[in-house]
C-alpha cells in the first residue's frame, strides 16, 4: 500500500506525450502550467518515469520563466553507498509536492571527507538543505560488537560520525539538514534475544535509532524516519542484499519511489506547504449509508458491526488529526439538514458539530464547495485534502482543482485511515501549542466568513466521463432493483409513492401505464439502476406518477435525458403534454424546484402543498446531452389513443 | 512468448528507463551502443524488466549478459519455467 504509493492514482495512458509536450514549453510556460505538471506528477510513477520527471523539473527551473507556484529547493544529498538512484526520484516527486528540487550529489561514499572539505562543490553550491542518507553498514552497526563496551562505542562512533558530516556542512547549508534512522537488520543472530543483548547489531542500531530522535527533539537536524518506513513496507522487502552486493545500492530500487516521496512530502513540510485542511465527504465516507435515505437509525455507525466500527475509525482518524491542528471541513452533496443530523443526534458520532470548521452540504459540484471552504478559511485550496469515497467526484475535483489533494480509496472502509495517513499530506517536522490551538483558530475566522459558492466547468467534465445512458422498460431482472428503489429513494423522489414488487410487475402489464429504468455507466464503471419512471396516460397527458433518481448520479444531466425518454414516449402515445407532481416530503425538499428546472410551468396547487406543473410537448426540443442515450423502452404506439 | 515479442517488449521497456524518444535494438545491441545505458540506469533496466515479466535475476545471470540477445534469450528461459 505503501510501497505502490496506493493514495495516488495510475498514471495515466498518455504519460510520456504529456511529459513531452511540458517539456517543450518548459522554456515558455503555457497556460495552467503548473496545474499540468501537479496532474501528471500526482500518479503512482515508477522510479524511470520519476526520472523523466526530475528532467522536467531541471529543465523547467533552467527555462526560468517557471509560474510562481513553484518552490524552489537547493537540495543537497551525501551519504553511504550508490547515491545516484535517489537523486532522481527525489526530484520527481519534488514536482507532486510543487518543488522544483535541484539535487546536488554527493560523491560515492565519502560524506565525511566533503564535509570536512569546505571548499569542495557542495560548500559551494549555496544548498538550502543537505539530506545525510546513512547506511547501516557504513556506520558500522551491521555486525554484532564483541562486548558490552565496543557495542557502546559502536553506537556512539556512528552518531559522532553522523555528527560531524552534519557540522561540517552546517554553516554551508542554508536552513534544514535532515539525517535518516536506519531499518534493522532482518537476519537474527541470536534470535528473539537480540533485542536483549545490546551487543547485537538489532539492539545497536535500536539505540542509534533513539539517539537520533533525542538528537532530533532540540531541533538542531529534522529526522527522516526510514526505519518506520522500511518496516512498515516489510524488512524483508526493503532491503535487497544483492542490490547492495552488485552496486552498493542502500535498498530495493522498487523502493525508491515511496522513499522519493517520503523525502519530498517533508523538504515540502520544511517550506510551509504540508496540507492544512482535511474536507470530508460525509455518505459511505464518515458513516455507511445515505443519511438522505436511510436516516440516523439506518446508517451504520458504530460498535456492532464491522462496517460501523470501520467508519468509527475513520472518525477517529480525523479527530486526531483535528487535535494536532487540521482543521476539518465537510463537503457533501445532500441537504444541509439532513446532513447535519447524524452530528445532532447519532449517539456514535465521534465527530461534533463543533470540530467542523466549514460545513458544506448542498447539491453544487464539489470544485465549487472546496473553492468556497478554502475562501472561508482564507487559506489555499492547494491547503486542501479531499477524502471521498466516490471515484467519480475524486476525478471531477482532480481534474477541476489539480492543487487539491485527493488520496485514492479502496473499496474496504476499514483501510481509509490507513491511505489517508500512508499519503502524509499532513507531515510536520515540529509541534507546539500554537499548533494545537490552530484548528480551533481557523474555525472562529471561518464562523465570521460567508460560504461563497460558484460552479466550475461542468460541461467539459461531464463530457471527460462518457456516460452511456441505457433506457430500458422494468422486466424481471431489473424488477427487485426497481421496487427497491422505489421503496428506499427519499431524496430525489418527487412522489415518493411506495410500490410492491407485485404491483411493479402489474403495472408493467397495465396498457395505460409506462414503466422505464434507466442504467448510467460512466468510465469508471457501472453505477446500476440509477432512475425509476412510471408515466400514466389520462386523456391528452401522460401524467408522471413515479421520477426517482439516485443521488450518485445528480449534475450528470440525466433527468434531462430522463426528460426527453418521457417525451418521446408522450408524443408516440399521441399525448399533448406532460404533467408532473412535486409532493412535498420530510426528506425531498432538493426536488421542489425539480419541474422548474427543465421548463415545465406551473399549473396549480393540490392540498398537503402539493405542486403540478406541465409541459406543452409543442414547445419542447431536445437538449444536447454530454452522454450517449441507449433507450428502447418507448415501444409502439398503443392504438386506442392512436384513434 | 516468442524472442521476437520479448525483443519489442524488452525496446519499449528501454525506452522508458533510457528516457530516449526512440531507439533501435536487436539481439546485436549491447551498453556500448547506447549513450544512455550506464551502470546505473543498468539497475534499472534489470528492475524494470524484473517488473515487467515478473520474474528474478541472480546476480550471477546478470554479470553474465553481454547483448540485448542474451538477455532476451535469459528472459524467455526465464519465463518458459
Amino acid at each position: 500500500m505503501l510501497s505502490d504509493l496506493a493514495w495516488l492514482p495510475a498514471p495515466s495512458a498518455d504519460f510520456r506525450e504529456r511529459l513531452r509536450a511540458l517539456r517543450a514549453e518548459a522554456a515558455q510556460p503555457g497556460e495552467a502550467y503548473y496545474e499540468r505538471v501537479l496532474t501528471l506528477a500526482t500518479a503512482a510513477l515508477d522510479e524511470n518515469q520519476l526520472g523523466q520527471l526530475a528532467r522536467l523539473a531541471g529543465s523547467v527551473a533552467e527555462g526560468g520563466a517557471a509560474p510562481a507556484q513553484f518552490g524552489r529547493v537547493k537540495l543537497g544529498v551525501v551519504g553511504d553507498g550508490t547515491l545516484s538512484l535517489l537523486a532522481p526520484v527525489i526530484a520527481g516527486s519534488g514536482l507532486r509536492h510543487g518543488l522544483l528540487v535541484d539535487v546536488v550529489e554527493g560523491a560515492y561514499g565519502s560524506a565525511v571527507q566533503q564535509a570536512m572539505d569546505t571548499f569542495g562543490p557542495l560548500h559551494r553550491a549555496r544548498l538550502d538543505m543537505l539530506l545525510v542518507a546513512s547506511d547501516v553498514r557504513a556506520l558500522g552497526l551491521s555486525r554484532a560488537a564483541d562486548s558490552l563496551a565496543d557495542a557502546e562505542a559502536r553506537v556512539a562512533g556512528a552518531l559522532a560520525q553522523l555528527k560531524m558530516v552534519v557540522d561540517g556542512f552546517r554553516p554551508s547549508v542554508g536552513a534544514a539538514i535532515l539525517v535518516q534512522t536506519v531499518p534493522p537488520p532482518i537476519e537474527p543472530l541470536f534470535g528473539s534475544f537480540d533485542r536483549v543483548e545490546p551487543t547485537s547489531s538489532y539492539a545497536m542500531v535500536t539505540a542509534f535509532n533513539a539517539r537520533l530522535a533525542a538528537w532530533a527533539s532540540e531541533g538542531q537536524v529534522v529526522l527522516l524516519d526510514i526505519a518506520r518506513l522500511a518496516e512498515t513496507i516489510g524488512l524483508e522487502r526493503w532491503d535487497a542484499p544483492r542490490h547492495w552486493h552488485a552496486s552498493k545500492l542502500p535498498f530495493a530500487p522498487e523502493m525508491a519511489p515511496v522513499y522519493g516521496d517520503v523525502v519530498a512530502r517533508t523538504v515540502a513540510a520544511l517550506r510551509g506547504r504540508a496540507k492544512k485542511c482535511l474536507v470530508l465527504d460525509l455518505d459511505n465516507t464518515l458513516w455507511g449509508g445515505v443519511i438522505g435515505d436511510d436516516g440516523v437509525a439506518g446508517i451504520q455507525l458504530g460498535q456492532g458491526s464491522a462496517a460501523g466500527e470501520a467508519f468509527l475509525a475513520i472518525q477517529q482518524t480525523a479527530l486526531e488529526l483535528r487535535r494536532r491542528g487540521v482543521v476539518l471541513a465537510v463537503c457533501s452533496k445532500n441537504e444541509e439538514a439532513a446532513a447535519l443530523l447524524p452530528f445532532r443526534e447519532h449517539p456514535e458520532m465521534v465527530l461534533k458539530e463543533d470540530h467542523i470548521a466549514v460545513f458544506q452540504a448542498n447539491w453544487t459540484d464539489k470544485a465549487a464547495n472546496l473553492r468556497a471552504i478554502a475562501e472561508t478559511l482564507n487559506i489555499g485550496i492547494d491547503a486542501l485534502v479531499f477524502l471521498d469515497d466516490n471515484p467519480a467526484e475524486r476525478a471531477q475535483v482532480r481534474r477541476e482543482l489539480p492543487v487539491v489533494a485527493v488520496p485514492e480509496l479502496p473499496d474496504e472502509p476499514a483501510l481509509y485511515p490507513r491511505l489517508l495517513m500512508a499519503a502524509g499530506y499532513f507531515e510536520a517536522v515540529a509541534f507546539t501549542q500554537d499548533d494545537r490551538d490552530r484548528a480551533a483558530m481557523y474555525q472562529a475566522n471561518a464562523a465570521r466568513a460567508a460560504a461563497v459558492q460558484a460552479s466550475g466547468d461542468l460541461d467539459s467534465y461531464l463530457a471527460s466521463l462518457d456516460m452511456v445512458c441505457t433506457i430500458r422498460p422494468v422486466d424481471a431482472v431489473s424488477r427487485p432493483r426497481v421496487a427497491q428503489l422505489i421503496n428506499k429513494s427519499n431524496q430525489f423522489n418527487l412522489t415518493t409513492r411506495r410500490y410492491t414488487e407485485a404491483q411493479v410487475e402489474a403495472a408493467e402489464r397495465d396498457p395505460d401505464r409506462h414503466l422505464a429504468q434507466i442504467r448510467l455507466v460512466d468510465r469508471f464503471g457501472d453505477n446500476g439502476i440509477i432512475c425509476v419512471l412510471i408515466g400514466e396516460r389520462r386523456g391528452d397527458a401522460l401524467e408522471i406518477d413515479t421520477w426517482l433518481m439516485s443521488c450518485r448520479v445528480l449534475g450528470r444531466r440525466v433527468q434531462e435525458a430522463a426528460l426527453d425518454h418521457l417525451v418521446r414516449v408522450a408524443r408516440t402515445a399521441g399525448a399533448r403534454q406532460l404533467v408532473g407532481r412535486y409532493i412535498p416530503s420530510p426528506k425531498n425538499a432538493m426536488v421542489a424546484g425539480h419541474y422548474a428546472s427543465l421548463g415545465f410551468a406551473p399549473a396549480g396547487e393540490e392540498p398537503g402543498g402539493t405542486t403540478v406543473w406541465t409541459l406543452d410537448l409543442a414547445d419542447y426540443t431536445s437538449p444536447e446531452l454530454p452522454m450517449v442515450i441507449d433507450d428502447t423502452a418507448v415501444g409502439a404506439p398503443t392504438p386506442e389513443l392512436q384513434a | 512468448m516468442s524472442s521476437a515479442e520479448i525483443l519489442n517488449e524488452l525496446r519499449e521497456i528501454m525506452i522508458d528507463v533510457f528516457d530516449v524518444d526512440d531507439l533501435e535494438v536487436t539481439p546485436a545491441t549491447t551498453a556500448e551502443d547506447v549513450e544512455e545505458w550506464d551502470s546505473l540506469s543498468h539497475v534499472r533496466l534489470v528492475v524494470a524488466v524484473e517488473r515487467k515479466f515478473k520474474i528474478k535475476f541472480k546476480n550471477s545471470e546478470i554479470e553474465a549478459l553481454k547483448s540485448v540477445g542474451d538477455l532476451v534469450n535469459l528472459i524467455e528461459a526465464k519465463t518458459a519455467a
